[in-house]
């Protein structure tokens, strides 16, 4: 079954609402999945993520707003009618069938023969690394078999959509990483439109082609993994993809689409993504900061609070006259002690201009 | 349009073209009884416009458009408005109402109650509105849930509300040249229902406060006993659990009265007791244990069992810790239990009390067969409507009271202490050891639940023993005589003769509970699903409604049932479906309950998934539900079969010559005084719901989901209300 996908379609939300009572799960979303990509819906908890994809699936109905898959309207088809599954963050796998049965659910209730649909079940277990476990039960198969089983039975169906919610959850860490590649491996070779719910924002950076990062059930940000990591377009986003310090700052020089920035003492040149407004904020990374003993001129001086001796690296707490910052040093020559004095420089390309509401 | 709007379409216009619209002929000399459509340019022309609201979503057919839905659900609601509203209005003599015939003119003719033409037409009907609602994007689009609903709201509505609201407009009947409200009134506030009598003067009471006084009493002494019976059972080392068990499943499946039965054979006039007192003591052997004692002993043997069960779930779900945690403070045994345990298991304690409270005012064969002069409002409403006064307003208004009782108890049972009482059951193993019971709260529960439990094991044992004895006090000689009368077989000319007397009742019993056993857990795990699985507007009024009819009487859905089904538009009294019918709906609630404890069990992605593969609701329910759900099905069958064969305060309004059960012919038995074969039936009747149970469970059989078993055993649903 290495044939690409030819059914694949793209998915649209326009001006798409959810409320429940007074909640507003789902607020006002419009975006587009383009067909045989895979885009993550990224998030803290609560934020609306689930809700979006159940929608996309038809088991939870639109408040307002109208939902396209593959340019038609099924903002009313019930999920039944839809061409979409999913994979779910429990796996759901039916507890009273084998394996080759819930592989075969899907088929067998949308009339395929018997001989046809075991072959297509077989083959998808083949394709996730089960061939040999069709007899079994579910429940006598590993967390990570039964979730390469949650997939199969999903692939099964050639859908246009595939729908994944968080579906790496339950396994340990080492698991995970492998289960997240071959899943994408499989998303590519198939060239199947995919949505992805997560949030683990390196989780998101290695699956996805496109990010759409909610906060609040609305859209924060969107864009490629780089785009999002490089350039979060505000506090929240730059936060949520790893940029743990958020200082204050001014710009005080404009140049052809650079900035210098202020930050307290020291000054930094970055891409200008100010809108022309003064008073900004700096994501920096951890690891955009260096500490160091020696005075250097656009460095911030700056007093150790803490100091702690991870082996690979040095994690430092500084304040500074723009604030806590914290700080992932690897060069480990010369360590500075908690206590001490020393001057913070800056790496320009772990650095991004924010607005600073929001 | 799809295929199932084009079927139904087909199924309405062909159930309006073809079969009977009406039950039973118009006229005799028909030979095949007009469909609607000929009934429409015949004698009933007013049945016209539901074949135009039929056809209404017809041109949809042809025409593909979004208002398809709309033109659904417009004849739906519009062709069963008018259906409902002519059924009403049109009775056997023409018009209803007189105020009608004033404003319409006289009709030539009247109608009779709906027949299979009339009942397709209105199911297609409500389907159509059903259809269109989901065409319309209602539940997500879902046809199935919304038929669903749909079906459930209407059978409840039909069959629940109507009949008890006929109660309230026959209690309003009134005398010519008065005031419905004054009859009512006047009904309502009858003397013999109110009376104080017997404590201000020396006459009797009124039956109001006869029936307060017995249920508080039974209410109090099961919450005791059965509080005494838990403590055993999950808080010592008694070694004989099991028994404890049976207790709890023998009133199941024991008819009410028959405890009844077993307490006239030791207290009756010719009891053995009695006869002892007389001969050892000298005392006169008199008729002493019917009335008030006679009831409350044997509602208390009857119903205890039920308040143990509701009892064990609380004193089990005290968690340990809490009393460990006590102890650890520097409690005693008796401080913890009387500052820990005690107020933890009050809720329950008042839980279940109205329990035993609301079984007691809805009980019948009880006091039926005790009574002697002690009337109870259950009893009261049965002699105002069977005996020589036939005044249906009088056992209506009856009914009103009764019900108002019972269903204000049960609100109070669900929105106070209902809540309350079930806190810390969780599904993780309890962990630590409960505390032990102080030594005198230990000795007065051994001291009490003990004899209690021999007596009632006792009782049983002359139940089975009692059909063999010819003439109990009078005459002890053993003899197969009651057996043979009611069970006889015979070899005739044309091969086997059933010559016993009970045979007819008893086919007809089991007919009737096999015919409503599967109908009552289809629709009861149906509602829950909708409960469980489903989220809509209205629906915790929905959960209401259907719960409810749990709280109503039997009696009062007796009276109820003949008076709202003796007339058109739904004609049902002599026939066997009200007797299927009425036990559906009293027995539905537990298999609602058992099916919401093991579908609240089952992870609800499972059908979520196989809707995103492509099944469709019907298929989810069938393929993935059904099978995780057999211990449910297993219990709502068993419950269902059960109470059909047990059951008697409902049915012996309802039961005729014809179509006689099992119970009400018992109970005819023992008015005539002829104990001997009201008891061999009743053991018959024991040893006949066993075998039932044990086929049922062969049938269901198990379930399987491997050893890791993800899904947890259903909960054994607590019977706590009948
Ligand atoms: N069925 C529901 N009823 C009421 N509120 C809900 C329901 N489902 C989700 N919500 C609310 O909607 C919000 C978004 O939920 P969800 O989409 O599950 O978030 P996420 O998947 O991003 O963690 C939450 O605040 C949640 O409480
Ligand atoms: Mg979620």
């Amino acid at each position: 079954m290495t044939r690409s996908h030819s059914k694949a379609g793209g998915v649209e939300f326009r001006n798409v609402s959810r409320r429940y009572g007074n909640v507003t799960a789902v607020d006002n979303v419009s975006f587009r999945v383009e067909p045989g990509t895979l885009v993550t819906l990224l998030g803290p908890s609560g934020c609306g993520k689930t809700t979006t994809l159940r929608m996309i699936a038809g088991l939870e109905s639109a408040s307002s707003g109208t939902i396209l898959i593959g340019e038609n309207d099924v903002t009313l088809l019930p999920a039944t009618d839809r061409d979409v599954t999913m994979v779910f963050q429990s796996y759901a796998l039916f507890p009273h069938m084998s394996v080759i049965d819930n592989v075969a659910f899907g088929l067998d209730v949308s009339g395929v023969g018997r001989a046809e649909r075991e072959a297509k079940a077989r083959e998808g277990l083949a394709m996730v690394g089960l061939a040999g476990y069709e007899a079994r039960l579910p429940s006598e198969l590993s967390g990570g078999q039964q979730q390469r089983v949650a997939v199969a039975r999903a692939l099964v169906l050639e859908p246009e959509v595939l729908l994944f919610d968080e579906p790496l959850s339950n396994l340990d860490a080492k698991l995970r990483r492998r289960m997240r590649d071959d899943i994408r491996e499989l998303q590519q070779k198939l060239r199947l439109t995919s949505v992805y719910v997560t949030h683990d924002q390196e989780e998101a950076l290695a699956v996805s082609d496109q990010i759409i990062v909610m906060n609040k059930a609305v859209i924060a940000q969107q864009g490629a993994p780089a785009d999002l990591y490089l350039r979060p377009a505000s506090r929240f986003v730059a936060d949520f993809m790893g940029a743990s310090n958020l200082v204050d700052a001014t710009v005080v020089g404009r140049d052809g689409g650079r900035a210098s920035v202020r930050l307290g003492e020291a000054t930094v040149e970055l891409a200008d993504a100010s809108a022309g407004v003064d008073d900004v904020s700096i994501a920096i990374r951890p690891q955009a900061i260096a500490v160091t003993r020696l005075a250097d001129a656009p460095a911030l001086p700056v007093s150790v609070r803490k100091a702690t001796y991870l082996g690979s690296h040095m994690e430092y707490l500084l304040d500074s006259s723009v604030g806590e910052l914290f700080v992932v040093d690897p060069h480990m020559v010369a360590t500075v002690r908690a206590g001490e004095s020393a001057f913070a420089r800056f790496d320009p390309t772990g650095m991004a201009v924010v607005p600073r509401a929001g | 349009m799809n295929r199932s709007h084009l079927s139904w379409l087909v199924i309405g216009v062909l159930g309006f073209a073809l079969p009977p619209w009406y039950g039973l002929p118009t006229s005799s000399s028909a030979p095949w009884p007009p469909s609607g459509l000929l009934a429409s340019f015949g004698v009933a022309p007013w049945l016209l416009p539901i074949g135009l609201f039929l056809l209404l979503p017809a041109p949809f057919v042809i025409v593909r458009s979004r208002l398809a839905g709309l033109a659904l659900i417009a004849a739906g609601i519009g062709g069963l408005g008018y259906l409902v509203a002519q059924g009403l209005a049109i009775g056997l003599r023409g018009w209803s109402q007189p105020l009608l015939a004033d404003l319409f003119g006289p009709l030539a003719t009247g109608q009779r109650g709906m027949g299979a033409g009339g009942l397709i037409v209105a199911v297609s009907l409500l389907f159509y509105l059903t259809l269109g609602l989901a065409a319309r994007g209602a539940m997500k689009g879902d046809r199935f849930t919304t038929g669903a609903i749909g079906l459930v709201v209407a059978a409840i509505v039909v069959f629940v509300f109507w009949p008890v609201s006929t109660i309230l407009s026959q209690a309003m009947v009134a005398d010519p040249g008065q005031s419905a409200i004054v009859a009512l009134a006047e009904r309502l506030t009858a003397r013999d229902i109110w009376s104080v009598g017997c404590v201000v003067s020396a006459t009797r009471c009124g039956v109001f406060w006869n029936s307060i006084l017995l249920a508080v009493l039974t209410g109090v002494l099961t919450t005791l006993l059965g509080l005494a019976f838990a403590l055993i059972a999950s808080r010592t080392g008694f070694r004989f659990k099991t028994g404890l068990r049976l207790l709890t499943v023998l009133p199941i499946i024991t008819p009410p009265f028959v405890i009844g039965l077993a307490v006239i054979l030791l207290f009756g006039r010719n009891g053995t007791v009695t006869q002892f007192m007389a001969e050892y003591f000298g005392l006169t052997a008199t008729r002493y244990i019917y009335g008030l004692p006679g009831i409350l002993l044997t509602q208390v043997l009857a119903f205890t069992p039920i308040a143990f069960l509701v009892l064990v779930g609380v004193v089990q779900g005290i968690a340990p810790a809490m009393e460990e945690a006590a102890q650890t403070l520097g409690a005693g045994r008796w401080q913890t239990f009387r500052r820990v345990t005690w107020p933890l298991m009050r809720p329950g304690l008042a839980n279940a009390f109205l329990v035993g409270f609301i079984e007691s005012l809805a009980d019948f064969g009880n006091p039926l067969v005790m009574g002697g002069g002690y009337e109870v409002l259950s009893t009261k409403i049965f002699y105002a409507v069977v005996g020589a006064q036939n005044d249906p307003g009088r056992a209506a208004a009856l009914g009103i009271v009764l019900l108002a009782l019972c269903v204000g108890a049960f609100i109070l049972q669900r929105t106070w202490v209902g809540k309350t009482s079930y806190t810390t059951v969780g599904g993780k193993g309890f962990s630590g050891t409960s505390a032990a019971l102080p030594r005198v709260v230990k000795y007065a529960a051994y001291g009490t639940a003990l004899p209690w439990a021999l007596f009632t094991f006792l009782l049983y044992g002359l139940i089975l023993f009692g059909g063999f004895v010819e003439n109990w006090g009078r005459n002890n000689s053993i003899t197969l005589r009651h057996y043979i009368t009611a069970f006889g077989l015979d070899w005739g000319q044309n091969g086997l003769l059933w010559t016993g007397r009970a045979w007819n009742s008893l086919f007809t019993t089991i007919q009737i509970a096999a015919v409503s056993a599967p109908i009552t857990a289809a629709l009861g795990l149906l509602t829950a699903y909708l409960l469980v699985r489903q989220r809509f507007a209205g629906q915790s009024t929905f959960e209401f409604m259907t719960m409810l009819s749990f709280a109503i009487p039997g009696t009062v859905i007796g009276v109820s049932y003949i008076l709202a089904f003796n007339t058109p538009p739904v004609e049902l009294t002599g026939t066997a479906a009200i007797l299927v019918i009425c036990f559906v709906f009293r027995n539905m609630p537990v298999a609602i309950r058992a099916g919401v404890a093991s579908m609240s069990q089952i992870d609800k992605s499972l059908d979520e998934c196989a809707l995103t593969l492509g099944a469709t609701s019907a298929q989810s329910v069938r393929r993935v539900i059904l099978p995780l759900l057999r211990p449910a099905v297993v219990a709502s069958l068993v419950y269902a079969f059960v109470r059909a064969i047990t059951s008697v305060s409902a049915v012996i309004f309802l039961v005729t010559a014809r179509y006689d059960m099992a119970t009400s012919y018992i109970v005819g038995r023992v008015e005539i005084g002829d104990f001997g074969l009201a008891i061999a039936y009743s053991s018959a009747l024991i040893v006949l719901m066993g075998i039932g149970i044990l086929f049922i469970q062969l049938v269901v059989g198990e379930r399987r989901i491997g050893r890791r078993d993800p899904v947890q055993p259903a909960a054994r649903p607590a019977e706590v209300t009948a």
